[in-house]
This record gives C-alpha cells, structure tokens and sequence, in this order.
C-alpha cells in the first residue's frame, strides 16, 4: 500500500517510580532512544506530537525539544485520558497521510508517582455547611461513596461484574487468572515495574481494592516514557535496507469515543467503543483476530481484560470466561495477551501507555524481544482506552518494505 | 416546625413517596439525570421529567474497600436497571458487603435515608436500593 505509514524506530523507558528524573528526562530517553533505533535525528522530523495527561497543558513537546533539539517544527501536545498515547501516535500518522509530513515522532510519558486511587468525584472532602444544590446533578454534597463509586478499581469492577451477569462462566477466579497470568508474563519483560509471579491464591487473597478487584489485579501507578518514529513509504524507500527491513507496518490505527447506549453516562460502557474500534482496525488492515500472534490490551484492572477478549473478538461472543480458563491468552497459548505483563504488572504511566503497547509489538514483530519473544510473529494488536471513553486499536505487521 | 429536608440530588423527588425523576428526550425517549445542553442520543432539545420505576435488579456491583478521605468503606455500589429500564448507580443497602449475599440479578426496590444535616438544621436525603420484598 503506498501510503502506508510505517514505524521505523521505538523505545521506551522501564516503567518505575523515577523518583530521581522528572517527566523532561523520561520523554528524552525514549525520544533519543527511538530516533537512534530508527538511524535518524530530530532535524529528519517534520512533526512532533507528545502525549502526557497530566503535562500536555506544561508544553511537554517544547520542553522535551529543547533538551533534544529546537528545530522549529510544529508540536501537537495531546491528552486523552489513558489512549493519550494512541491519541499522540495518530495526530503522527495523520499527519503524514496528509502529506504535510514524511516523518514524525510520537512520545507519551507520565510522571505519576504514588497517585493513588484516580477518582473523578471534584470535591474531595470539602463539605459546604450549608446544603446548597450545585453541580450538574444538583448534588448537596460529595455523592462518592452513597450513589455508588467512581473510583477505577470499582467502575471497572462494575463493567467485568456486568458480564458476569451477561454471560455463563465467569467470576472472581477467571479474573484472578488474568492477573496471575499477567504478572507470570512480566517474569520475562526487563522494563516492568514489576517482575514478580504471584499465586492464584495469592492474588485471590490480596487486600480488595473494589471487588472483584484485588490489588494484584490493579495497575499501578507509575513513571514513564515510549516514542515512535513515523515514516511514509515513499521516503522510507530513500533509507537502508537494514531501515527499510526493521521498519513494521501500520496496517489500522483507528480511534473511537464512546456512541450513546442507554445508561452510559451512569455507568461507563467500555465495550461498544472497543467493539467499534476493533472492527474498524480490522476491516482497514485485512486482518482478522485468528491473524494474531500477540495482543496488547488495555488491563487496567483484570476486570477489564476479561471484557475485551470479547470487545477485540478474540473469543466466541460471551465466552471470555472459557477464553481464559483455556489457557489461550497465555504466552504460549493460541492468542498470547499482554506477553509484556500488561498494565497489570508492566505498569500504567497513563500517557506512555499507548506508544509502549506499539513498542512491545513491534519488537515483536522484529523478531527482537528477547526470552519473552512470540516465535515468527507476524501480525499484533495493541488496544487502550481511557474513560470517558476514548479507545484506540493498532494493528502492526512485519511486511518487507 | 418539622426537620427542613432537602435532596441529594435534584433528581430525587421526596414527596408523594420517594422516586427519582429523569430529563427524557422528546424526540428518542433517551434518559438523563444531569441539567441537559441538548440529547447525547439524538441530538434533540426538548425534554420532559420522566418518574422512574422504584423497583428493578441487579444488574452490576463492586464492594468498594478503597474510596477517598472521609467516605466510609466496605460499600456496595450498585448498577440497577429498573423495570422501565432505566440505568441508576447508588449503593446497595441493607445487605452485607459480601459477594456471597450481593446476587447478580437480585430484584431491588429503591429506598431514601438521611444523609447529615447542615448548620442550619436542614436534613440531607440520600437514596440507594435494598433487596426486593424483604
């Protein structure tokens, strides 16, 4: 396809608690470290989006170019929520689709630190002292915690206890198994903030955060920072053969918001999105969900991964239960997921998120990841979504430019 | 002089009984519980206060043991789908915070509860759902 958009170099920090490196460091490193890994330098780039949920209002494009390079070009700071980095790694691509631009770099980097429980209830442990309506619900008080949560852990709990509802086979230990498989799965990756393997009965019998949720079954927070280089086809035939034989194809980036369902605005739908997306990616790359050696999805809690094996099609309609108890998800089983422990144990800087899931596929699909290599992959998908909603789905192939 | 009471939300009514009032769309029928712009269904912008059923089940729950300063944990937070289908989130009540006796599907009537009173003596009414028939 000649106006497909290729990656031609990625990197990305080791997800920590940097305590000694602030969020300009953490995208540097992963912006040094992709344009070296692609063979080129910050005055090749024509463009640079740089996503950060909670630095994009900071400039965090311009800081991060005036440590590696003031070139002059156009910068895109990008937030949106936890598919920041899908965000940032689209407004690069389409940016060369348009033809404005035959080379782009796309960064997400967080700097989180011990954040704790992300909440979206505004107004904390302020009470007013005298009962007054105000808000858009016309609420007296703070309604967390009486109308029901809004916390992550307890939302997402909600949305894998709805399947449940929904569909046979499934409960507490289907989505203690994704977290114990995830964790498993972290053993092998060097740049997880955790690479530890827990028991069954050990992430059963952690502290409940919101159930079905344990804290071995939620992301934790943390600091950051992945970036990819962009290049159009026509300009990456000016490059090396070995250029030209790393770089891996975008064959779908889509990105969807969340299309009105009945209650979604109580309780969030995660699922008609994916869907939406999923099928879009699909149908654009010619490929189907039996065509992938790896998937990378968004398990912010384990709740979540349960749901969107069925969301990305990746099991029979409803059966995401069996999917799991199968093994299939496994490293070595038919639809190896989230090989890099996932957010679950690799960790969630919000922003990097979506550019890291693009690198762990596409090292991958350069047959360079090491122990925790998926034998000759040749296609994968990489998915996240951030409340409110918004869901973004790749799909990279290895293909002889 | 009775107790000044005033709800938690706009969108609970306490009088004649205890019920919670939706923004229906004029042209889809969609329902809403926030102050609307315009429908997130159909894009209209007229609408009308719907009473919502007080009955309904289950439909999704997490027993939240994590929640932000000042709010008091175990809860149970409830995902109800009423019998007119409508989606309402609130706290499961009367029930343990246990998931052997919160049951998915369970049915569940809605009740009311005080919730603080201010400096002036007003009265907070607070709504959530309890088991049906109980």
């Amino acid at each position: 396809m000649s106006d497909s958009v290729w990656i031609l170099g990625t990197s990305m920090t080791r997800f920590a608690r940097h305590a000694d490196r602030d969020v300009v460091d953490l995208a540097s490193e992963a912006a040094l470290g992709a344009l070296t890994d692609g063979g080129v330098t910050v005055h090749d780039l024509d463009v640079l989006a740089c996503g950060s949920l909670f630095s994009a209002h900071a400039g965090i494009g311009q800081q991060l170019l005036g440590q590696i390079g003031q070139t002059g070009i156009g910068v895109y700071n990008v937030a949106n929520a936890c598919a920041t980095g899908a965000t940032a790694l689209r407004v690069g691509l389409m940016a060369i689709r348009s033809g404005e631009a035959s080379m782009a770099m796309a960064v997400g980097v967080e700097k989180m630190g011990k954040m704790g429980l992300l909440t979206s209830s505004p107004r904390g442990s302020k009470e007013a002292k005298v009962f007054e309506p105000s808000g858009r619900y016309g609420s007296v008080r703070s309604v967390d915690g009486i109308l029901g949560t809004k916390t992550m852990p307890g939302v997402f709990g909600q949305a894998g206890m709805r399947y449940a509802h929904d569909h046979e086979g499934v409960g507490f230990d289907q989505f203690a198994r994704i977290a114990h498989k995830n964790h498993l799965h972290s053993v092998l990756n060097p740049l997880a903030q955790y690479q530890k393997k827990f028991s069954l009965s050990e992430i059963k019998a952690a502290p409940m955060m919101a159930y079905p949720n344990t804290l071995l079954m939620c992301c934790p927070t943390g600091d950051g920072g992945a970036a990819a280089v962009l290049v159009s086809s026509e300009r990456l035939r000016t490059l090396s053969a070995d250029q030209r034989r790393r770089a891996v194809k975008i064959s779908a980036s889509v990105l969807t918001s969340d299309p009105y369902v009945e209650g979604g605005q109580v309780q969030p739908d995660v699922n008609t999105l994916t869907r939406n997306a999923a099928d879009a990616a699909y149908e654009q790359a010619g490929v189907g969900p039996e065509d992938l050696d790896l998937v990378e999805l968004h398990d912010c809690f384990a709740s979540a991964e349960l749901i969107h094996y069925d969301n990305l099609r990746l099991c029979e309609p409803g059966g995401a239960g069996d999917f799991i108890d199968s093994g299939a998800p496994y490293r070595d089983g038919s639809t190896p997921v989230n090989v890099s422990g996932g957010l679950i144990s690799k960790g969630h800087p919000i922003g990097a998120t979506g550019v890291a899931n693009l690198y762990e596929v596409t090292t991958h699909l350069r047959g360079e990841a090491g122990d925790r290599q998926i034998p000759d992959a040749r296609a994968g998908l990489a998915h996240v979504i951030g409340l409110g909603s918004s869901c973004g789905v790749h799909i990279l192939e290895r293909s002889a430019a | 002089m009775a107790t000044q009471r005033i709800p938690l939300v706009r969108y609970l009514m306490l009088e004649p009984e205890p019920h919670l009032v939706a923004q229906q769309c004029g042209s889809c029928g969609a329902r809403f519980f926030d102050r609307r712009n315009a429908c997130g269904s159909c894009g209209g912008r007229d609408f009308e206060p719907a009473p919502v059923a007080p009955t309904g089940h289950l439909r999704a729950f997490s027993i939240v043991h994590r929640a932000d300063p000042g709010v008091a944990v175990p809860f149970v937070s409830a995902i109800v789908e009423t019998s007119d289908g409508t989606t309402v989130r609130a706290n499961l009540l009367e029930v343990a915070p246990d998931p052997a006796e919160v049951h998915l599907g369970m049915a569940v009537r809605l009740v009311t509860y005080p919730a603080g009173t201010d400096s002036e003596g007003t009265e907070c009414v607070a709504f959530g759902f309890a088991p049906a028939g109980v």
